[in-house]
Formats: C-alpha cells, structure tokens, sequence
C-alpha cells in the first residue's frame, strides 16, 4: 500500500512537472507576453529594459526555471487588474467554486443513484420511460441555456429563488461559505442543480444499465435464495457492486464539474474561479490565466489520485493487482 | 387456391423473401440502408426538421425578413418588442426584437448559418484528422501507436472546456480560433473510434489479401481499411457535429466565441440574457429553441444511425 502511494505520489508530481511546462510554453511562446505587457507606444530603449527587466532576454529554459522556481513559493506573479498576487486571488475565490461544485456532486448524488435504481427495477414503468427521456434531454441541452431558463421560471416569473450572487455567507476555518445561512441555500440551488443536471443524468444511466446487469448474476439469485430481504439485496448487494462505475464518473469527473462551473459560474453571477478566469480571459490577465490553469491541474491530480484510493477500497481486486 | 394459407407454407414464403431481399437489391447498400432507416418515424422525423433547419440556414437571405447586419434596416424605435408585435414603420415582429430594434426571427437565420458552419465545419475537420491519425496508429502499431494514443487519452482526460478556455486565453477570441479549439477538442475521439475500428479490420482476410498482393501501405489504409471504418466514423461525426454547435454557442454565450458583428445563435441567446431579469424572455428564449430543435434533431438521426450502421457498438 505504502509502495503503491509513493509511486501513485511520483506520477501526480510528474503530471504536474509536465503540465507547468505546457502551460509555460502556452502562455509565454505561442502568446507573447511583450506584446501585452509593454505598451506599443514605448520607445525602443523602455522597451529594451522593460525586457530585461522582466527577464525576457533569457534563454526560454532559464526562464521556465525562473518561473518554476517563483511558482513553487507560490508566487506566480502579481494580477495586472486587481494588482495582488494571482495565486491569492484564486484561493480566495476557491471556496465559492469547490462549495458549489461538491453541492452539485451531493445532488447528483441522492437525485441520480435513487432514480436510476428506480429505472433499473422497473424498466418498463412509465415513470422509468419519463426519467430516461430527461436523462437524454440532461445529456443533450446546453447547460448555459438551461440556467437562463431556471432563471427566467423561477426568478424572473414565479420569483421563488434568488439567481444572483452568493447571497450571506459565513466564516468558517478562514473562507467563506453560503451553504450555513437560508439565504445562503436557497442562493445555492439553481446554480447547484443546474451545473449537476448533466451529472444526474450521467449518474442515472450508470445505475440503471448496473442495476439491470447485475440483477441476474448468480450472485443476487444465491442471495434470494438464502431469504435475504429485497431491500438487503438491492441496498448492499447490488449497490456496491454497481458503486465502481459510478464512483468513477463522479470522482473522476469532479475535476470536469469544476471546469464546467465556469459556465454556471457566469450565468448566475457566481463569484468563484469560473468567473474569474473568464473575466480574466477578457482582460488577458496572464498571471491569473496561469494561476487558475496551476490550480486546475493541481485539483485534477488530487482527485485521480483519491478516486484510485477509493477503488481500493471498495474493490479489492484493484489493490491485490497493484501489489504485485 | 383455397382461402385458407397454410401458416407454414406463409412462414416459408416470409423467410424465403428474407433470403431474398439482400440478392434482390445486391450491390445497393444505400437502398438497403435507406430502407432500415426509415423505420424508425422518429429518425426520419428528425432528419427532416434537421434538413429544413439546414436549408432555412442557407436561403436566410431569402427567408429572413430583413438583414440584421445591415444596420440601416435597424430602427432604435423598434427596441425589446414582444413577439407579435407591430414594429414603428408597420412591420410584424413574428418572435419579437432586441434591445437594437432587430428582428430575432432573422437573427435566428443568420445565427443558425454561423452556428451550423462553425459546428459541422470544425466537426468535419476533426474527422479528418483525428480518423488519419487513428488509422495510422492502428496500422503502424509500436511505438508510434503508444505516443499517439498516449496523446489521445491525454486529450480525453481533460475537460472539453478546460482544453478551449486555454487555447482562446493564448490565442483570443475569433471565429477561426473557435475552430481550432473545437478541432482540437474533438479529434481525439475520431482517433480513438478509429483505430477501435481499424484494429478489428486489420486481422481480416482482405487485408491479408491486399498485403499479399504488395499493395503500398497507404492504399492498403486508405483504400481498404477506412472504408470499412466508415460506419462507426459516420455516427460519430453526426453525434460531434451536435456537440460542437452546442459547444460553440457555450463558448460564445461565455464571450470567447465569435465576435459580436456575426451573432451565432450562443451569442444571441447571450446578448439576451442581459434583458431577461427585466422580463424580456423572448431574446433569449427563441434563439435558444432554435439551438435545442438542432442539437436534438441532429442526435436522434445520429442514435438512429448507429442502430442501423452497427449494432454491436455500445451503447
């Protein structure tokens, strides 16, 4: 186990090396920062010494070592908007992301696995029919266009729910979170079921194509056989043998949803990563560009690397092989 | 004759005309194709609304009631009017206006022909070259094949709109660099679908035939195994043409997309969103109809599609 995490460990810290170089490469070769940086109307000689002052004049790998070396203090430079380092203003603006990110997950959750168990049981149902007909509409419509409508039935016309902003927040351990306050809640649902809608019905199709398959291995009819109640089958015997699938696509695609939340983040206003980096984009702020990109792969890695910890324990075969 | 059939003489005659059918019509597999496809009401549905969404994209300039580029057609006056109304010179304004006095009905026109040549264009695009790289890796095999399909899974891993939010961050906005980041966020899964396909194909007998007759290795790939790749490719490609258009009007609702002079329908349903908190659903509600009917018209034919060109592919 112990050999299996330094070596799991070694690879992430060599996914990251790699991805600081193409990130590197991205944003100071294919786009040049002197360009951005320095005004146009700059005479020739500001122009020279801004550059060597910003160390540009160096051969391409002294400067990626240069960067590495500031990065890995934590400073990848300061935002040209907001004039702070970039990397603070990131994290500040984690919480916001990561809050509305693991609510959508939980809601994808207990909204997906309970409905696609329903579908697998009763296939034929017409409540099954219904929920496999939105699991494709999940699929196919486009989030941002969902939310503008979320907001226009449930704000614009019922006025039932905010869409905007975070509404209250509380302090708790440092940062900011709005899921302890009503006003907080109730700020979060659209967003949060509007950035799980393509999730949910990812999870449903996972648990209703599982249910069907594992319903007639031997191993369930060995379990009815013994009198073990439906409820006992279906809750511990079924379910933890379709949990792998499952698990993957919502751990693995964690990381997705905090991408994709840059697209939920704008449409309601959401003041976390997404937004930022958006609005970063507009205004080629290239620290923040390369500090959200850092803090992308970062959780990206983090996350493969609790999902494989994950399988091992829910699948004991996945650890007997990496053992050898 | 008597009246009566004899079901088992009528089951014979039933398998006979099976037995029949594909030497009857031997040699045409479009019609053979055409017939298993229009069994399905729904694909056939589908396709047609798909095609007149397509030639409603191409006559826009026909169609449309006016041009919503041409500026001097726009009045100020006729600003954010409900569907149905009549505008300040008397015309009708079927599905209303934006905040700029433009038709939305037109608008939609013209966005779908952006949207749709965007979308297929780029779609198209990625087809080829991720279905020449996959055939490639699965003819090659070795290490070639390793660091291609390395590439691909590397490509897979990362989110779609990761992948396109760095590309328009270093190279900025622009019809041509949205492509790009579709091409590029796309090709992989034409790679991957084709070297499954090839590698199936590879062990064949007429590959084995071909390679004995000292065929040179591109023909062999080109001629011979890609044709037969075709199917699996072509459900594919329907099925990306309808994401790329979903996710070229995401990119521009999000402002990265194509620029404000030439609205897509994402870009539409964008400038929209501004009025919407004030009421006015229609700028946003109409062009996003229009890109709902595309995305799924466009992906029942492509589920359809695959039942019928190959029904071992998963699901």
């Amino acid at each position: 186990m112990i050999t299996w995490l330094i070596r799991r460990l070694f690879q992430a810290a060599l996914v990251l090396l790699s991805m600081t170089v193409l990130v590197f490469i991205g944003v100071n070769v294919i786009g040049n920062p002197v360009d951005i940086m320095i005004s146009p109307e700059a005479t020739q000689d500001v122009r020279q010494r801004a550059i060597e002052a910003l160390g540009f004049d160096q051969p391409l790998w002294r400067q990626y070592l240069t960067f590495m070396g500031n990065a890995l203090q934590g400073d990848i430079g300061n935002s040209y908007v907001y004039n702070q380092p970039a990397f603070d203003i990131i994290l500040q603006r984690l919480p916001a992301t990561l809050e509305l990110a693991l609510v959508a997950l939980f809601l994808s959750v207990v909204i997906g696995i309970p409905l696609g168990l329903y579908a697998g049981l009763y296939p034929d149902n017409l409540l099954s029919k219904a929920i496999m007909a939105f699991s494709i509409l999940g699929f196919s419509l486009p989030t941002f266009w969902v939310g503008l409508m979320m907001i226009m039935v449930f704000t614009v016309m019922l006025g039932w729910l905010p869409s905007i902003g975070r509404g209250e927040t509380v302090e708790v351990l440092g940062m900011r979170w709005s899921f302890l306050t009503w006003d907080g809640i109730q700020h979060l649902i659209l967003p949060a079921l509007n950035l799980s809608l393509y999730k949910i019905s990812m999870v449903m199709r996972l648990t209703r194509a599982g249910v069907r398959e594992t319903i007639s291995k031997d191993f369930v009819k060995f379990a009815r056989a013994k009198g073990l109640s439906p409820r006992r089958i279906i809750l511990v015997h079924v379910l933890k043998n379709i949990m792998i699938p499952v698990v993957t696509v919502i751990g693995l695609g964690f990381g997705g949803t905090i991408a994709f939340a840059v697209v939920t983040e704008s449409v309601f206003a959401w003041p976390g990563m997404g937004k930022l980096i958006i609005d970063s984009i507009n205004v080629l702020d290239r620290p923040m560009i390369v500090a959200y990109l850092m803090m992308i792969v970062i959780i990206f890695v983090t996350i493969n690397l609790i999902v494989d910890l994950i399988y091992t324990t829910l699948d004991p075969r996945v650890r007997l092989e990496t053992q050898e | 004759m008597t009246g009566i059939t004899d079901p088992q003489s009528d089951a014979l005659a039933r398998s006979r005309a099976q037995w029949a059918a594909p030497q009857a019509d031997d040699g045409s597999l479009l019609r053979d194709f055409l017939r298993q496809f229009t069994r399905s009401g729904l694909a056939v549905g589908a396709l047609v609304v798909f095609t007149s969404i397509v030639l409603a994209a191409v006559f826009a300039p026909v169609l449309a009631p006016q041009n919503p580029y041409d500026l001097m057609q726009l009045d100020i006056m006729d600003g954010r009017l409900s569907p149905g109304s009549q505008g300040y010179t008397g015309t009708t304004f079927w599905l209303g206006t934006d905040d700029q006095g433009r038709d939305l009905l037109s608008g939609i026109l013209y966005g779908l022909r952006i949207s749709l040549l965007v979308g297929a264009g780029s779609a198209l695009i990625a087809a080829v070259v991720g279905t020449a790289v996959g055939l490639v890796a699965a003819y090659a095999g070795g290490r070639t094949e390793t660091l291609l399909m390395r590439l691909v899974d590397l490509q897979l891993s990362f989110p779609t709109i990761l992948t396109a939010l760095m590309i328009l961050a270093v190279l900025g906005k622009g019809i041509f660099n949205v492509m790009l980041a579709l091409i590029i966020v796309e090709w992989a899964i034409y790679a991957r679908t084709a070297r499954a396909s090839a590698m199936s194909e590879r062990r064949r007998e007429y590959v084995e035939a071909a390679e004995s007759l000292a065929l040179p290795r591109w023909r062999i790939v080109f001629r011979h195994i890609l044709p037969n790749c075709m199917p699996a490719l072509i459900v594919i490609a329907t099925i990306q043409i309808a994401s790329a258009i979903a996710f070229e009007a995401t990119l521009s609702f999000l402002g990265l997309g194509v620029p404000i002079t030439e609205p897509s329908l994402g870009l539409l349903i964008s400038n929209g969103y501004r009025y919407m908190l004030a009421g006015d659903y229609w700028t946003s509600f109409f062009p996003g109809v229009a890109l709902l009917i595309t995305i799924v018209s466009i992906n029942l034919v492509g589920d359809h599609l695959r039942d019928v060109l190959n029904p071992r592919m998963e699901r």
